[in-house]
């Protein structure tokens, strides 16, 4: 584990660069993480989805699949990957602020 | 004995772990319960042998026997489909629409397959040139167009995760590689595995391994591919990215989910009709008297048999627990481990829980083994063919495999070793 500095602040983050603590996470955060990642700016469609997997994540204890995105998030999965180019569960979890989602095991 | 009535456990699918769960409880409580396992069919299937079918290497008679048979006598076994669970009411409604009340429910139903959640999947092209080995009835169908198969471009391929036991669609290439080469026509056969994972499995350890022994078969692998849709008729696989594959041949391991009831059952599953539990007691999210085995499960751990085996002493225990009023143990570690075939009568081992990933070492005893982890031996591969008898015997009867723990132990492997030598 490693610290980080994001929007003037320290913040830790595992060897992917995920933050270990979502709490020490913000809207900032979140967009310095998205340019740094090749996405700018951030529309209301993105933020919609990074909404709802934090939610998810902070009363599960689990981020969503790929699958239950494109079920519930309001967003089909087609647009996910527009928005997210690669992989939409992983990386929307990153500027998310939680952790990697672990539907992969 | 007990002055009050039988409390009544019901226990939802008579695969590894409802069947396992149900022996273990009548063992252990005799007639101070009452059990009662539903389930739609007669039919067990000792599902690692799916995957050697359709080489011929292994037979359906063989690997199927009748549920009830492997059940102790004083268990109840209902045939019937179940309608939904209704939690409030501790009621199983069947589709016939009887009634079947519990005091507590274990939900050992574990995982369907969903080929119709991929568009183009299950169209025309499947059973012709599409198959899964993740049926009795595709694995079966899969044996005849792969031995005829001599040329031209395999494909096979993990629409999305989680899956039961993530690294058969490798052993499945491992094997495939092995068959066409002794059939003298694997130069002929480009081998492609496709993936939605980063690597070739979920742990870094082992992917790394395992990547390795791809490289070395010559097979191509095709990472961060997520399927979006199948054009049967092209005969391409379309990543949501637009990424194409083409194929000669799809082995395709179709999305899953939990039972079809799970989803009629108001507060007992999650949208992919998986059911939430605590990881360590397994006790359900949805009611204290609910509890959850196996694949049917949402606990970040492999759908695996040899996960399934060790929730059983847990579940029991919890039950036993819950009915005196007393508070779930956590016990359950998330330990799975898994044989890997690898072709050439040699298979690897897995062993990991939770926290610890799968690291090289020997198994069980530190050290001593005699089974090699991470390491391609032949007797890790007679190992996995001798266990298809301690499954039915001794596995499914409710009894311990003997050497081999329900919980984790990371001694004699290359990280505890590093740990010991004084790693933080």
């Amino acid at each position: 584990m490693t610290t980080t500095r994001l929007a003037g602040t320290t913040v830790e983050v595992d060897a992917e660069g995920f933050l270990t603590d979502p709490a020490q996470w913000n809207e900032q955060i979140a967009a310095e993480i998205a340019s740094a990642n090749g996405i700018e700016p951030l529309t209301d469609r993105h933020w919609q989805v990074i909404r709802f997997m934090r939610e998810t994540y902070l009363q599960t204890g689990s981020a969503p699949s790929i699958r239950s995105l494109g079920k519930t998030s309001g967003v089909p999965i087609k647009e996910l990957y527009a928005l997210f180019p690669k992989g939409p569960a992983k990386l929307a979890a990153k500027i998310g602020g939680i952790p990697k989602p672990r539907g992969c095991i | 004995m007990p002055d009050r009535p039988a409390r009544r456990i019901v226990i939802l699918g008579g695969g590894t772990g409802g069947t396992l769960v149900a022996n273990r409880l009548r063992r252990t409580y005799g007639d101070e319960t009452s059990i009662t396992v539903i389930d739609r069919d007669d039919a067990h299937v000792y599902q690692p042998g799916l995957l050697f079918m359709p080489f011929g290497l292994a037979e359906p008679s063989e690997i199927v026997r009748s549920r009830r048979a492997q059940l102790h006598s004083g268990i109840d076994f209902r045939l019937a489909e179940v309608d939904r669970v209704e939690l409030d009411e501790r009621i199983v409604r069947l589709a016939d629409d009887t009634e079947v009340g519990y005091d507590v429910l274990v939900i050992a139903t574990g995982a369907s397959l969903q080929p119709e959640e991929t568009e183009g999947l299950d169209g025309a092209e499947w059973g012709r040139s599409i198959h899964t080995f993740y049926s009795l009835a595709g694995a079966s169908a899969l044996r005849p167009a792969l031995e005829s198969f001599a040329s031209g471009r395999l494909v096979v391929n993990i629409v999305e995760m989680p899956i039961k036991c993530p690294v058969a669609p490798l052993e499945f290439c491992f094997l495939a590689d092995w068959q066409l080469r002794r059939r003298g026509v694997r130069d002929d056969v480009e081998i492609t595995f496709v993936t939605p994972l980063d690597a070739a499995f979920t742990k870094p350890v082992a992917s790394e391994r395992l990547g390795g022994l791809i490289g070395d078969k010559g097979i191509r692998m095709e990472t961060e591919f997520s399927t979006g849709r199948v054009d049967g008729p092209g005969r391409r696989l379309l990543s949501w990215d637009e990424r194409e594959v083409p194929f000669d041949l799809l082995v395709t391991i179709p999305a899953h989910g939990g039972a079809a009831y799970v989803g009629r059952s108001a507060g007992l599953g999650d949208d992919l009709g998986f059911v939430p539990a605590d990881p360590h007691t397994l006790q359900s999210k949805a009611q204290a008297n609910v509890f959850v085995i196996g694949d049917a499960s949402n606990v970040p751990t492999s759908k695996a048999g040899s996960v399934t085996h060790f929730e059983g002493e847990t579940i029991v225990e919890n039950v036993g627990l819950f009915l005196e009023g007393e508070a779930p143990v956590a016990s359950y570690d998330g330990h799975a481990n898994c044989f890997i075939e690898t072709g050439f009568h040699k298979a690897l081992l897995i062993d990991f829980d939770y926290e610890v990933e799968p690291q090289p070492g020997r198994y069980p005893e530190p050290h001593l083994g005699p089974l090699s982890l991470l390491g391609e031996s032949r007797l890790n591969h007679l190992a996995k063919l001798a266990f298809q008898p301690l499954y039915w015997h001794v596995l499914l009867q409710g009894h311990d495999v003997p050497g081999i723990s329900s919980h984790f132990h990371p001694h004699g492997r290359g990280a505890a070793e590093q740990l010991l030598g004084g790693q933080p």
